[in-house]
């Protein structure tokens, strides 16, 4: 009965968390100025490794940490980038 | 141990979906900037902690490396956020029409002036 409880709650977080990617997405899509759309971007990254560690909690996986770690680095580094850019034109100077 | 991580993880992903949500429907991108890193620190926390907890019950040993991703958000989302507000600060400025920029433009002197007189 646990178990098929946390089964139960990592898909509702999941279906939580394709909820929150869509609001994130049509922020992306609408939003009126460059910086929200990196800002949406940014929430879709740290959504998506939300997601990816929820899988690996449902499927009893400990390697998946590996993948969600390269995609918290990666949305840092690509955000970052993207600020710079709008802030200075360029990213490396 | 297993109902306190299916809490922990729906909790983690109402928090993602809070900071979503309110990216999507807040008007300014000034208020825009504070929902999703409620998301970023407090719903990442809490996965993170079902995760921390689930693990460590499946191995039967102390599990702590999914702290990692955590200490890593906590530094890097007030450092990206910071970069993109004083972006967008700098763009509003340099286009001349919007008040928060004439605002912190005309406090910065005043903080540094009252500083001074403190000194």
């Amino acid at each position: 009965m646990n178990a098929s409880f946390l089964d139960t709650a990592c898909l509702a977080a999941q279906v939580i968390l394709g909820v929150a990617f869509v609001c994130a997405s049509i922020r992306l899509v609408l939003g009126p100025r460059a910086q929200d759309r990196v800002l949406s971007l940014d929430t879709l990254y740290v959504n998506g490794m939300l997601l990816v560690l929820t899988h690996g909690l449902r499927t009893a996986n400990p390697y998946v940490f590996e993948s969600a770690l390269v995609i918290a680095v990666l949305g840092f580094v690509s955000t970052t980038a993207l600020a710079k850019f709008l802030l200075r034109g360029e990213v490396i100077e | 141990m297993s109902t306190l991580t299916g809490i922990l993880v729906v909790l983690g992903a109402l928090f993602a979906l809070a900071g979503s949500v309110g990216l999507l429907t807040l008007r300014s991108f000034y208020e825009r900037v504070h929902p999703p890193t409620m998301g970023a620190t407090l719903g990442t926390g809490l996965v993170l902690a079902a995760c921390v907890v689930h693990f460590s019950d499946l191995q039967q040993r102390l599990v702590l490396h999914h702290m990692l991703i955590g200490v890593f958000m906590f530094v890097s989302t007030p450092v990206t956020y910071m970069i993109l507000v004083r972006a967008a600060l700098h763009r509003d400025a340099a286009e001349g029409h919007d008040h928060l920029a004439r605002h912190g433009a005309s406090a910065a002197p005043q903080a540094s002036a009252s500083k001074e007189g403190g000194d």
